[in-house]
């Protein structure tokens, strides 16, 4: 076998690997949600079967029939905490990304004295776990009488994802040349137009990028809303699976069906987003 | 109020925002755990949270076998979550960024776990490991790997390795969107000239490509171990801390403590020895991140 025979061979299973490799973490990656998928769509004797049946016989919208059946008949309200889920997603994700421009514009665009120790403050409170902070944030709370509010919720996320939001969105600013935003002060612009045409539209990717992020963690965060929330007026969705569980049984199938429902947003904003979540992490991550 | 913001210099006010909600909704509420760590709090007698018993609950935890049984799980189960998603997120990474065609998809299928709230992926894995109808036990019996049910949940040694395999399915993703951003971000040059200097692929590997996504790496390292706190979503309800406690994380022990047997004061106390474990990772990624960088020349 002459060399250049073997070489193409070797090129040939090396690409052979790297294809089957790609499958096998793929399918890993995969699997355990498209299995809630499946389930959402079976009738429950089908769930539950031993031996296991891995196609469904045929569809069946049972669990979603059943889902949003209403709470009259015992169903869980699904459009109640997907609403509740929305708003406070939404409007805490939107405060802090307000909040996060500010402040990491002011990192990265001012030197001022206790600079990293604010910085590192910020982080700190990050690191609080939020099931260390339900136990005095209920008592809190509690005392002001915002329990079982959107706004509780809000309050609670705004100052979840700030910490982070800063982070990320002080990497972009500092990716912007300060002569740009110079240059455009000399030509005539206010600063505040400065910001606005030139700064802005540079580090618009990693706002994007800190947004998803943001809407990702209020849109799934459990322990705290598990805390300040009671009723249907304020329950969010990840809370609400818990309404399919009883002392003693799950009803698998209609908590695949509200799992799929919750799935879909995000899928949709990662998706609309993910080219800018890429550009965006690659000048982020680097300028610190 | 506009006038006052406008006598402050524009970093603070810019800060502002920032400041006052830390304030408000972390440091205060903290501040009152602080003070109710001294006292015997229970939730279901208020007057409690007014006596003050010195550091009594302090010394109750720091002897208390059972908190530091779920303190070195947790460093445990952090140590080898965070190191296995490290690898496999750079071998996802550096598989997706091989590819040429449809890549775009692919990053965001990558993506998948990402969008799993952590409570969810505790019931799925919960459903998936479960010893009777589970997928895991179905795939090996109908493989004929074993004939018998394996108890995943309930075995002491499955349990835990079952919560690490949630753990990293769920978090792997974050590791590889950011190393993947790193990968696209390595100049060319330096790569081409080891090529030409006869580097194997691997040494241009080791020495050009590595060293350039040590600071990705720590980045996703500090968000991971901020985020420590998902762990209790998924091990909540995955195991709730059994079999016999063989689970018990600190969040899970502080949660049960607080809520179940009500000692508000005692929880507390255990949760204030616990923020410095956060507050340590926090630092030691912080600093590593630092040095990577400066390797790289991009600390300015």
């Amino acid at each position: 076998m002459d060399i250049n025979q073997q070489h193409r061979l070797r090129k040939q299973g090396l690409r052979a690997a790297h294809l089957i490799a790609l499958f096998i973490a793929m399918s890993i990656i995969c699997l355990p949600g498209l299995w809630i998928v499946l389930n959402s769509f079976r009738p429950t004797v089908e769930i539950m079967a031993k031996p296991p049946v891995w196609i469904p016989e045929r569809l069946s919208f049972d669990h979603y029939r059943a889902m949003f059946g209403g709470v009259g008949e015992g169903g869980v309200p699904v459009l109640r905490y997907f609403m509740n889920s929305l708003i406070i997603s939404l409007t805490s994700t939107l405060i802090a990304i307000l909040i996060g421009i500010a402040g990491g514009y002011a990192f990265a665009r001012y030197r001022f004295r206790g600079k990293s120790a604010i910085f590192v403050g910020f982080m700190v409170t990050r690191a609080v776990p939020g099931v260390a902070l339900s136990l005095p944030l209920f008592i809190v709370f509690a005392k002001v009488g915002i329990i079982d509010t959107h706004f509780a919720l809000i309050l609670a996320y705004v100052a979840m994802n700030v910490p982070f939001s800063i982070w990320l969105i002080d990497g972009f600013f500092r990716q912007v040349p300060k002569e740009l935003a110079e240059a455009a002060e000399i030509d005539g612009c206010t600063r505040w137009q400065a910001f606005w045409k030139v700064e802005f539209p540079v580090a618009k990717a990693g706002i994007a990028s800190a947004a998803i992020f943001a809407f990702l963690t209020s849109w799934n965060e459990y322990a705290l809303a598990s805390q300040l929330t009671r009723s249907v007026y304020s329950k969010t969705m990840p809370v609400g699976l818990l309404d399919f569980t009883s002392e003693f049984t799950i009803n698998w199938g209609g908590m695949c069906a509200l799992a799929v429902l919750m799935i879909i947003p995000a899928l949709i904003l990662t998706f609309i987003v993910q080219k800018h979540l890429i550009s965006g992490l690659t000048f982020g991550g680097i300028k610190g | 109020m506009p006038r006052i913001l406008k006598r402050l210099p524009p970093w603070l006010a810019l800060l502002l925002p920032a400041i006052v909600i830390l304030l408000v909704v972390v440091l205060i509420p903290l501040l009152l755990s602080l003070y109710s760590s001294f006292t015997p709090y229970r939730l279901t007698r208020p007057e409690t949270l007014y006596k003050w018993i010195g550091t009594y609950n302090y010394v109750k935890v720091a002897t208390d076998v059972n908190f530091w049984w779920a303190f070195g799980r947790t460093v445990f189960l952090l140590t080898v979550a965070l190191n296995l998603e490290m690898l496999l997120g750079l071998g996802l990474a550096l598989l997706v960024n091989k590819v040429t065609w449809g890549q775009r998809g692919l990053r965001t299928i990558m993506m998948f776990p990402m969008m799993f709230s952590p409570i969810l992926v505790g019931f799925q894995f919960k459903f998936i490991f479960n010893d009777n109808v589970g997928l895991v036990n179905n795939a090996l019996q109908s493989l004929g790997v074993t004939d018998q049910a394996i108890a995943w949940l309930v075995d002491e040694k499955l349990a835990m390795f079952s919560i690490i395999f949630a753990e990293v399915w769920m978090s792997t993703s974050v590791f590889a969107i950011l190393i993947l951003a790193g990968l696209f971000a390595i100049p060319r040059d330096p790569l081409e000239a080891a090529k030409v200097d006869g580097c194997t692929p691997w040494q241009s590997f080791r020495h050009i490509s590595l060293p350039f996504l040590m600071p990705f790496i720590y980045i996703a390292m500090a968000i991971r171990s901020l985020d420590v706190a998902r762990a209790y979503d998924i091990v909540q309800i995955m195991t709730n801390g059994g079999p016999a406690r063989r689970t018990e994380l600190l969040w899970t022990l502080i949660g049960r403590t607080g809520y179940v047997d009500a000692k508000m004061g005692l929880a507390n106390a255990m949760g204030y020895i616990s923020i410095f474990l956060a507050i340590f990772f926090t630092i030691y990624f912080f600093k590593k991140l630092n040095a990577s960088r400066a390797v790289l020349g991009f600390n300015h």
